[in-house]
Formats: structure tokens, C-alpha cells, sequence
């Protein structure tokens, strides 16, 4: 579904690359978790994938095309679900998913079905008609989330959608995307709840420093590192106990 | 077209749930262009209708300080107040008390009546009409000077407006004393009028007309169009700011990632400012229109212009809009474009001859002012209101404007397409 071969990104004026000649593969229909302390590369990857940024070098392809060739096709089957709300806060939450819904070129009673379904799936559908500038952080999440798999995309990417929200928003967020995944979507995501990522993924790679260190099944890899009870342990035992704060 | 359509739904939404954004758009252009108007027309009647306060010291006492004071209190637009010391007058107007201090020197009148005389003598002794007296054995008389005192913070208009009327007031008293002297030489008799005293040359302005109705320009019909203009443009500073706020909200992030177009998200930013710019303008002429005349001002008059008047106000607000999506594409922060496009607004129309007329500038301001598209809009409304002017006469300056907006914009999506490049 996914390949991506040789993925290199150094900004302008870094010293360093953030990712670099990264190779991965991923299959359909995995929820496959990016793992990785700060400043690890995860974002730069996923922005990659994405078209936000242009890779330094390296290819990548995702359902055979790429965005050299197949842009409009590729953006049409791809979701994105960034890290920050990118939503209007002027606007209700059924007006900002109709406009985001238009822009994959739904329209009319079909996308207001499908917004409509979506928000009673995670809970919001009594505040479909309130401003978006009075949402609690968590809700703003499952706004953020709805707005991008409205035109149910092949492949979706979700750079830590469960930041910051409260154990029961966390909870509809992931039962939301297991049946997006269970209706045919490949998930990649990004997070730092590893406890998370254990349970909802099928495969995860733990990247530093913009290589990619490891990757496999959470059970395996929880088995591959003796002493290791979890994936937290499997993290800390790679990546170290240094702090990786960085400007 | 679904999606431009989405588009422009969105913005008319966003724009129209900021009720304080839409009243600063909608009410700050009124206040501005009233305000500016009743300067501006203040500022013309104090040259013209109402009266000054000036200082005239009269050292003369005599005839011609006498025409001289009569002339500026029957010209209405000052009023004279006489002072004893020319020190005193020049300190009050150095001060800045008064604007203007007139100083008539001793002995004028006779000084100019010998002069005159000695003058006309002469060239009646020349044609040997009568033999030369005692007045040619005078000599020469030294010529005398009216002194003028200027406030310094007087504008120069005001200045060289008050100089040419003395001046002419002081041509016309030599001429009549002349006259005056030629009657006395050769004619006994007072009431023998042999010369007509009363100006031969005159001048008419010849005023455009439509419809055989003569169209007399006013400060509003000057004033209008080029505050209309002003506040037209300054459409870029909402509009910057909107494309900023949809880079540092994330919505910018999130629809790159969408299957539209920039050129369609500006299209509707375009659409819904287009919008904005009419309704301004409309609000503009009925403030003209309905608001002018009840506080004291011409009415404007845009009877059987009224669609050429939209067509420069469309074509002008396209243009400004151009500059809004070009200024909010490269602007990173709304500190860089409020600040900006505010500056840059107020550039255009010192170009443009909103605040002085093109022709008054110097040389490469003049070349300058003929980029600015303030000039290009600001012709096309002057043709409009002011020369009577066809859907002919502004097609150049629509068609610049047009270009205008065309250029900027696609600029804007070049430039965003290759910040954005994958």
C-alpha cells in the first residue's frame, strides 16, 4: 500500500537530517504506529507522506501513485489528521466538516448523511449546530478527526490524534478508527501513549534520530528485548532515558 | 464549481460571524470619507467663502491704503483687523495668532499719485501736447513696498493665493491712477469720462457638459472618488490577515492536503471581497448622496453614472484584492501584513494623487504615479464624475486594473506553489 524507499528531509539551516534514508513498507488495511521520542523524525515522515513538505531525497509511493504524477488521485484517497485543530473556530462543527466535506467534492444529502453519522458515532452530534470556539479540547479532536475521513480514504494519517484529551474521548477516537479500519482504511499514526499503540496497532517502527531503529508486531518486539513487559519498556530500552529536548 | 462555491460560502460565513470585523470594514470607510470631506471642504471655503482674520497696519492713511483696505473686506474672505505697530503685527502672525499681516508704507498714496503724474507728464510732454512742469524737475521717486507677514505653518496654497490677490489689487489701483492722471492732464471737467476704468479682458471657464446641463465640480465630486478609492483598497489589510489567519489556525495545512486548488481558495476569498469593496462603495455614494447635503456639504451627483461608477469600483476592488491574496500568500504573521498592507495602501495613494494632484509632483514621482493602480482607479472615477466620461474613456484604466488583479493573483499561486512544491 505504502513504499517508501531511501526518504531523506533535512531543513534549510539544520545541521542534522530528521529523517534519513528511511525504507518501509506497509501493507493494506494495517494500523501501523510511528514511535518515537521528540524530535525523532515522526511528524517530518508523516508530512512527507502527505505532500506538506518535499523529501531532500528518496521516493515514495502510496496505492502505486505519487504526487510527481498522480497528485488529484493520490490527494483524493489519502486523509490527513494533523496535530493541531485545523478548523475554523468561527464556524459550527457541521459547517466547518460540510466545507472540508466540499472540498473532496461531496455534496448534498449524501455528505450530510456522512457528517451527520460520523459525529453521532463519536458523540457530538447534539453540538453539531455550536460554534467551534466553544468546544472542549477533546471534542475539537473528533471534529478534527471527522473532517478528514468524511470521503473515506484508503489510506489514513493521524499525527497524534489522542494528545491531550481525556480517557473517554481517547477511547471514541480509537473505536472510531478500528472500524475505519475494519471498513478497508490503513492507518498510520504517530503518538507517545505507547500503552496506546500496543493494543491499537498491528505493526509499529520506534524511528530516532530520523533512522529507523525497529519495527514489527507490539507482541514480538515486547518478546525480542529480554526484561521487556511492554512496549513503554521495549521504547526506553532503544531510545534511552536522556531527555531529548531540542530547539 | 462546487468547491469555489463551498468556498465562498465559507468566507461569506467567517466574515460575517466577526460582527466588529464587519462593522470596522463597513463603518471606518464612512467615517473616513466623511471626515476627510468636511476637511477637505473647510479647507477650500477658508480660502474662499469664509473670512480670515488678518492685520493690516496702515503707515499711508491715505487713499490708496483706503481702496486697498476696502478691496480685502468687499473680497469676503478676510476679515481686517487694523493694528498701530508693524511689530506688533509681525509678532502676533510669528506666533501663529494670525495668518497674515499686510504693512501699506507711509506716504503710498502720494508717493504713487507724484509718480503717476511724473509718468504722465512725460509722455504728454513727449507728444508735445503741453511743456514740461515743475513735476519732471522731481526726479526719481523711490519705489515703495506693501510687506507681508506669513504665519510659518501657512500651506504655501494659501500663501501664493493671497499674493496673487494683492498683487492684483495693487496693478489695479496703479492702472485706474494712471487713467486718473491722463484724465486730470487732459480734460478739465471731472465728469468727462474718457477712459473706461472697467476691465476689458475677461475670462470664462468653459465647464463640461452633460445633456447640455453644465457639470460644476465640488470638493464632494473631487473627494468622493478618491477616498472611495482609498477605503476600497485598504480591503487588503482584512483580506491579508484572513489568509495569514488560515495559515497559523491549520485550516491552510489541512486543505494543501485536500484535492482543491489555491487558485480555488482564492476564488473565493475573491468573490466574497468583491462583495465587501461593492457594498462599501455603495454605502460610500448614498453617504455622498443623502448624508452630505444634511451636514452642510455638496450633494453628490451621480445622476446617469451610476454604472460606469460600478464598473471602476468592481475593476478597482479587483485590484486591491490582488494585492490582498498576493500580500496574505507571502506574509507569514499578521504582524507582517497588517502593518504592511496599511503602509502600502497609504503609498499608493500619495502615488495614485489622492492626497496631491499627479500633476504637482516632481518628475519621477509623476513617472511613479502612472504604476500605482490608486492613479489608474482615480483617473477612471475622475473621467467618470469629473469629464463627463464614456465606458470608452475609461477602458484603459479598467483593463490596467484588470491586468493588475491578474498579475498579482497569479503571482500569489505561483509563489504558493513553489513555497509548497512536492
Amino acid at each position: 500500500m505504502i513504499d517508501i524507499q531511501h526518504i531523506s528531509k533535512k531543513y534549510k539551516g539544520a545541521d542534522n537530517f530528521s529523517v534519513t534514508n528511511l525504507d518501509l513498507s506497509i501493507s493494506e488495511k494495517e494500523i501501523f504506529g510511528l514511535l518515537g521520542p521528540n524530535g525523532a523524525g515522526k511528524t517530518t515522515l508523516i508530512s512527507i507522506l502527505c505532500s506538506l513538505i518535499k523529501p531532500t531525497s528518496g521516493t515514495f509511493s502510496i496505492a502505486g501513485l505519487t504526487y510527481q504524477k498522480n497528485k488529484n488521485q493520490l490527494k483524493q484517497i489519502i486523509g490527513i489528521v494533523p496535530q493541531e485543530y485545523a478548523l475554523y473556530p468561527s464556524l459550527t462543527a457541521f459547517e466547518n466538516l460540510k466545507y472540508f466535506g466540499s472540498m473532496y467534492g461531496l455534496k448534498g444529502k449524501n455528505l450530510n448523511t456522512k457528517i451527520n453519522s460520523a459525529l453521532e458515532h463519536l458523540g457530538l452530534l447534539a453540538f453539531a449546530h455550536k460554534k467551534i470556539d466553544t468546544f472542549s479540547g477533546g471534542m475539537k479532536r473528533r471534529i478534527n478527526l471527522i473532517g478528514s475521513v468524511l470521503h473515506n480514504p484508503k489510506v489514513l494519517f493521524l499525527d497524534e490524534p489522542t494528545v491531550g484529551v481525556d480517557v473517554q474521548s481517547k477511547n471514541v477516537i480509537i473505536a472510531f478508527l478500528q472500524d475505519l479500519n475494519k471498513n478497508g482504511t490503513t492507518i498510520i499514526y504517530t503518538s507517545h501513549h505507547l500503552n496506546e499503540a500496543e493494543t491499537f496497532c498491528t505493526r509499529v517502527a520506534i524511528i530516532d534520530h530520523g533512522k529507523l531503529v525497529v519495527k514489527g508486531k507490539p507482541q514480538e518486539l515486547i518478546t525480542q528485548h529480554p526484561g521487556a513487559n511492554n512496549l513503554e519498556d521495549v521504547f526506553i530500552n532503544i531510545t534511552g532515558k536522556a531527555l531529548r529536548d531540542h530547539a | 464549481m462546487h468547491k469555489l462555491w463551498a468556498s465562498t460560502y465559507k468566507e461569506f460565513l467567517l466574515l460575517t460571524r466577526d460582527i466588529g470585523g464587519i462593522a470596522i470594514l463597513f463603518v471606518m470607510p464612512l467615517v473616513l470619507i466623511i471626515t476627510i470631506t468636511l476637511i477637505q471642504d473647510s479647507t477650500f471655503k477658508s480660502v474662499t467663502d469664509s473670512q480670515i482674520p488678518i492685520l493690516v497696519v496702515d503707515n499711508d492713511q491715505g487713499n490708496v491704503s483706503e481702496i486697498i483696505l476696502n478691496g480685502l473686506s468687499e473680497s469676503g474672505s478676510f476679515q481686517v483687523i487694523t493694528e498701530s505697530e508693524e511689530t506688533t503685527a509681525r509678532d502676533l502672525v510669528f506666533k501663529g495668532k494670525y495668518q497674515l499681516a499686510i504693512i501699506i508704507p507711509e506716504n503710498l498714496s502720494s508717493s504713487l499719485s507724484k509718480k503717476v503724474t511724473q509718468n504722465v507728464d512725460g509722455i504728454i510732454a513727449k507728444f508735445g501736447l503741453e511743456e514740461p512742469n515743475e513735476t519732471q524737475e522731481i526726479g526719481k521717486i523711490k519705489s515703495k513696498q506693501v510687506i507681508l507677514y506669513f504665519d510659518p505653518a501657512t500651506q504655501l496654497t494659501f500663501k501664493s493665493s493671497v499674493k496673487n490677490g494683492i498683487d492684483k489689487m495693487i496693478s489695479k489701483i496703479e492702472t485706474q491712477s494712471i487713467y486718473k492722471a491722463f484724465q486730470e492732464q487732459i480734460s478739465d471737467d471731472p465728469n468727462d469720462v474718457i477712459f473706461e476704468t472697467d476691465t476689458f479682458i475677461t475670462f470664462k471657464e468653459v465647464l463640461p457638459t452633460d445633456e447640455d446641463k453644465e457639470m460644476i465640480p465640488n470638493s464632494v465630486q473631487h473627494n468622493v472618488p478618491a477616498w472611495t478609492l482609498f477605503a476600497i483598497f485598504f480591503i487588503i489589510v482584512p483580506l491579508s490577515i484572513n489568509i495569514v489567519k488560515e495559515k497559523s489556525q491549520g485550516t491552510f495545512v489541512r486543505l494543501r492536503t485536500n484535492p482543491v486548488s489555491y487558485a480555488t481558495v482564492l476564488g473565493g476569498k475573491t468573490i466574497i471581497y468583491l462583495v465587501v469593496c461593492l457594498i462599501q462603495f455603495v454605502l460610500m455614494l448614498l453617504i455622498g448622496i443623502y448624508v452630505f447635503p444634511a451636514i452642510g456639504l455638496p450633494t453628490l451627483d451621480v445622476s446617469g453614472r451610476i454604472p460606469l461608477l460600478f464598473v471602476v469600483a468592481t475593476f478597482a476592488g479587483l485590484a486591491a484584492i490582488g494585492l490582498g491574496l498576493l500580500l496574505g500568500t507571502i506574509a507569514k504573521t499578521q504582524e507582517q501584513s497588517a502593518p504592511f498592507g496599511a503602509t502600502f495602501v497609504v503609498i499608493l495613494a500619495a502615488l495614485g494623487g489622492v492626497w496631491v494632484p499627479v500633476f504637482v509632483m516632481p518628475k519621477v514621482m509623476q513617472t511613479l504615479s502612472h504604476i500605482s493602480p490608486m492613479n489608474w482607479g482615480l483617473n477612471a472615477f475622475y473621467d467618470v464624475f469629473l469629464r463627463n466620461g464614456s465606458f470608452i474613456d475609461i477602458l484603459p484604466e479598467i483593463s490596467l486594473l484588470l491586468l493588475f488583479f491578474i498579475a498579482t493573483t497569479l503571482i500569489a499561486i505561483i509563489y504558493n506553489e513553489k513555497k509548497n512544491a512536492v
